[in-house]
């Protein structure tokens, strides 16, 4: 076989084929970029402040001359607020997600889908707008006592910027159960409720479970609407009508201050932030692991 | 009907006695899947509705301020002179910068695992690195942009460090997009290509890029327009609200349309309030526009489909 | 095998013949004259750890129409994808043994896949022009490999569709969507689109099957002609089709060749019961 042409073309396909990997390869270095950049600057933290402080400590003040750095704060902060997002997301979502794969028509899905699109979509700051000055003050005709900064509001609004996504993934959870089980139940002489909850939702559990625990990510890593409207004071307490800072908004609050470059407070940010990390990576990875095995299941 | 009917002119053949009749169970009551749909369609409304407040509340209050000189004006500490001249070009050189990086690199890298992928350990990795990346909370990629565009490189609090930052935010959604659009590329395309001795990049460059074109435009266009009401990342990254010069070059510093709303947002004064709704409406209008566009796109390619 | 014997049983040396005229009576000695344009010795294929061929052995004569038959799953596509290489592209395939194409090795160390696809073209089952002009499809094959004159472009272009047997058809529409032609004129398209690039061989994966019969008959006459100039392979499911366009025929079955032998023998006096069997019916 003739080879004139072909060294020069070979030597092109090489390169462009490794130009492609270098821009893929742009992933890797961010992740690891982001793991290194946390550890580094945390490690700094960690020469001046034990592991133990943070773990045990009830008080985070670190931004005060009396300086406490107890982490659980923060973290009660953003599970109280992402509690409240998920108890309104993932059942509202859920149904949205019954009903658009079992009951609606074509017509209504396709009217759906671009409102629940538009819903994803629009920037966070303006659900904090949204939380802060038409939520909070319709919070304020039903619990006369509550701040102008509450966990309820924000958690509110989180919940509702959550539903899109929560409902999307569950419908594609529930479309990937097969038809056969549906007309297994049917056969057996179901109603179209209990073929859904006895042999639906059953078999898509795994992909609903994975939904629900990228819902939760989402809510902890949320920053806006919880830097905006549910306040800046780190209290350790579980009350949804009083303020609370999570872990995000504290972020938020650190680099709005100008904090001086190499201080202990500037090191706090990448604390916080290595534990935000953690938390949701960790969350994402059981949920890519449930779907992983989901999708094997039904193969 | 057609029984009871048949009962009255036959009165003497009764039906056999029935043992007790058991109540159906609730769930296969007609009432239970009613009250089902019911709720669902209460829960989409209620959707519908808040979307509407959403963008009627903010609009509603911004409206006032909607004026020629909103756009012309630097930020001043009076409100009714406070403008977003600075936030808006601020805004726009944010997404064409962003566009600039993350466009290639992510069309590169999805074209890489979709078309050439290997089931090497790369691969492997990359997808995990790629699907992690997708859930990262934005304020993560503000203190990595942070530490290593503002401090390590030097970039300070620039447009190039943001925009950076921001295409680091939108690859992974870029990546999976894209590569969506090129999954849908019938594989005909493909080996109709190599069997008239197509390389692998003359394949992908003229016949599956360009069929796969829309679908990666409608992604990319819905990624860009998430990277424009970004806020987390510009203010861990340090981008100032106070900026009053329009940016002229990657180094200089900048604000954009959501930073500045929530500068005016933090502020007490309602006065500032009604600037945040305006700057806000501004930045809605522009991404609902990105949005249709996206739509349009996608129902004309799916047309030309059928 | 037996099978591979099948065209060197007579080893007759007659130095006169490469005569065009052919008859029926002298299709034996012609085999044996004819040169082997394509051998496949050995040839064993895996998906995985399944064994899709076992021990191919094939030579298939130059400028002459061979058919490939089988039931489906037998291996004949799998057998025609192999000599363009087109099988590469599908993970954890392997092959041993060889294929040679005017013995060179098609599998050998080094072998430049775009210079043996421009030798060697594919038709489809499924037509697939691509989503542009009419024009554009036929041109790609000679752009791709540097061709950018605009003069030596239309000729190619009107030269392969004449040859293709459809520059009648679409001489005053060259620059309309190929995707507005009917399903026939597709695939005959297609058949353009191969001849462009100036191929040797042109190997053909059931090409009519989705096609109506008047169609179907359309490209059966187009093989016809270009059984002269082109080694042809053709895999089809159509008894009748390999009977009425090929002038050697392969039976395949569960990947392994069971018979091979000029069509008109094959198909009167199969020397296998597994293929007397099919050619009449029986399964398959």
């Amino acid at each position: 076989m003739k080879s004139h042409p072909s060294t020069k073309v070979r030597a092109k396909e090489v390169g462009i084929e490794l130009a492609l990997a270098l821009c893929s390869s742009v992933s890797i270095l961010t992740t690891g970029g982001i793991i290194a950049v946390l550890l580094l600057e945390s490690f700094r933290f960690f020469e001046e402040v034990s592991p133990s402080q943070l773990l045990f400590d009830t008080q985070w003040t670190p931004l005060f001359l009396d300086k406490h750095f107890g982490i659980w704060p923060l973290i009660a902060g953003t599970l109280l607020t992402s509690a409240i997002a998920l108890s309104l997301s993932v059942p509202a979502g859920l149904i949205i997600a019954i009903y658009v794969s079992e009951f609606a028509t074509e017509r209504t899905r396709r009217f759906l889908k671009p409102i629940l699109e538009l819903l994803a979509g629009i920037p966070t700051i303006v659900y904090g707008y949204f939380a802060l000055l038409f939520i909070t003050p319709a919070l304020q005709f039903v619990f006369p006592s509550i701040g102008s900064f509450n966990a309820l509001s924000a958690g509110i609004a989180m919940g509702i910027m959550i539903l899109p996504m929560m409902a999307s993934l569950s419908e594609d959870a529930i479309y990937t159960v097969p038809r056969s089980l549906r007309e297994g139940a049917y056969a057996l002489g179901a109603s179209k409720l209990q073929m859904i909850i006895g042999a639906v939702l059953p078999a898509a559990i795994g992909g609903i479970t994975a939904a629900v625990i990228l819902s939760a990510a989402r809510a902890i890593g949320e920053t806006m609407i919880v830097a905006i409207a549910a306040g800046q004071q780190p209290l350790l307490h579980f009350n949804p009508l009083a303020p609370v800072e999570t872990m995000t908004a504290y972020i938020v609050q650190v680099s709005l201050g100008d904090t001086p470059h190499g201080t202990l407070e500037y090191h706090t940010l990448f604390v916080v932030a290595m534990m935000l990390f953690l938390l949701t990576m960790g969350l994402n990875m059981i949920s890519l692991a449930i779907r992983e095995r989901f999708k094997r299941m039904y193969r | 009907m057609e029984a009871l009917r048949a009962h009255d002119h036959f009165p003497e053949v009764r039906p056999a006695p029935q043992p007790a009749p058991r109540k159906r169970p609730l769930l296969a009551r007609p009432g239970a899947e009613r009250l089902f749909i019911f709720l669902a369609r209460f829960i989409i409304a209620s959707a519908l509705v808040v979307l509407v407040a959403l963008i009627g509340d903010v609009a509603i209050d911004g409206a006032a301020r909607l004026h020629l000189d909103f756009f012309l004006n630097f930020p001043s500490r009076k409100a009714e002179n406070a403008g977003i001249l600075a936030a808006w070009t601020g805004s726009l050189w944010l997404l064409l910068l962003t566009i600039s990086f993350a466009l290639p690199l992510g069309i590169g890298a999805a074209v890489y695992l979709e078309e050439y992928g290997k089931k090497n350990r790369f691969a492997k990795l990359l997808e995990l690195c790629i699907a992690n990346l997708a859930g990262v909370p934005s304020v993560i990629y503000g203190i990595l942009g942070l530490q290593v565009f503002v401090r390590t490189l030097g970039f300070e609090r620039s447009l190039l460090s943001g925009a950076l930052t921001l295409a680091l935010l939108v690859l992974p959604i870029i990546i999976m997009a894209t590569r969506e659009a090129l999954r849908t590329v019938p594989k005909g395309y493909r080996e109709g290509a190599l069997a008239l001795g197509a390389t692998k990049w003359q394949t992908v460059w003229t016949q599956v890029l360009p069929v796969a074109l829309p679908g990666i435009a409608t992604g990319c266009i819905l990624a860009f327009s998430r990277a424009i009401g970004e806020t987390a990342p510009l203010i861990t990254l340090g981008a100032l609200t106070y900026v009053a010069q329009v940016p002229d070059s990657i180094f200089s510093p900048f604000t954009a349309l959501p930073i500045q709303a929530f500068n005016w947002l933090s502020r007490p004064q309602t006065e500032f309030h009604t600037n945040a709704a305006a700057a806000i409406t501004v930045l809605l209008t522009f991404m609902i526009a990105l949005n249709l566009i996206a739509i349009v796109i996608r129902a004309k390619f799916q047309k030309r489909q059928r | 095998m037996k099978s591979s014997v099948a065209h060197k049983e007579i080893e007759a040396p007659s130095p006169t013949s490469e005569t065009k005229t052919k008859t029926e009576e002298d299709a034996r000695v012609d085999v044996a004259t004819k040169k082997i344009k394509i051998n496949v010795q050995n040839v064993e294929l895996f998906y995985g750890t399944f064994k899709a061929l076992h021990g191919i052995n094939i030579a298939i004569p130059a400028r002459e129409v061979t058919a490939f038959i089988g039931p489906s799953g037998c291996g004949k596509s799998t057998l025609l994808r192999s000599i363009n290489r087109m099988n590469d592209l599908i993970d954890g395939v392997s092959l041993t043994g060889s294929i040679t194409i005017d013995d060179q090795d098609i599998y050998a160390q080094g072998v430049d896949l775009i210079e043996l696809r421009k030798r060697v073209g594919m038709v489809f089952q499924k037509s697939n022009p691509f989503p542009k002009s009419i024009y554009d499809n036929v041109a790609y094959g000679p752009r791709i490999h540097g061709i950018k004159d605009k003069d030596v472009l239309d000729d190619i272009v009107h030269k392969s569709l004449m040859r293709a047997d459809l520059w009648r058809e679409v001489q005053d529409r060259l620059h309309t969507s190929a995707l507005d032609l009917s399903g026939g004129q597709q695939q005959r398209l297609c058949i353009a689109r191969a001849l462009a690039v100036n191929p040797e061989v042109l190997l053909m994966d059931e090409p009519a099957s989705a096609l109506d019969p008047r169609s179907t008959s359309k490209i059966e006459d187009l093989i016809g002609e270009l059984r002269h100039d082109y080694t042809i392979v053709i895999v089809t499911h159509n008894m009748q089709q390999a009977a009425r366009v090929s002038d050697s025929t392969a039976f395949f079955y569960e990947g392994s060749l069971v018979e091979v032998g000029r069509t008109k023998e094959l198909f009167t006096k199969p020397r296998e019961k597994q293929t007397e069997d099919y050619i009449t019916g029986r399964f398959g």
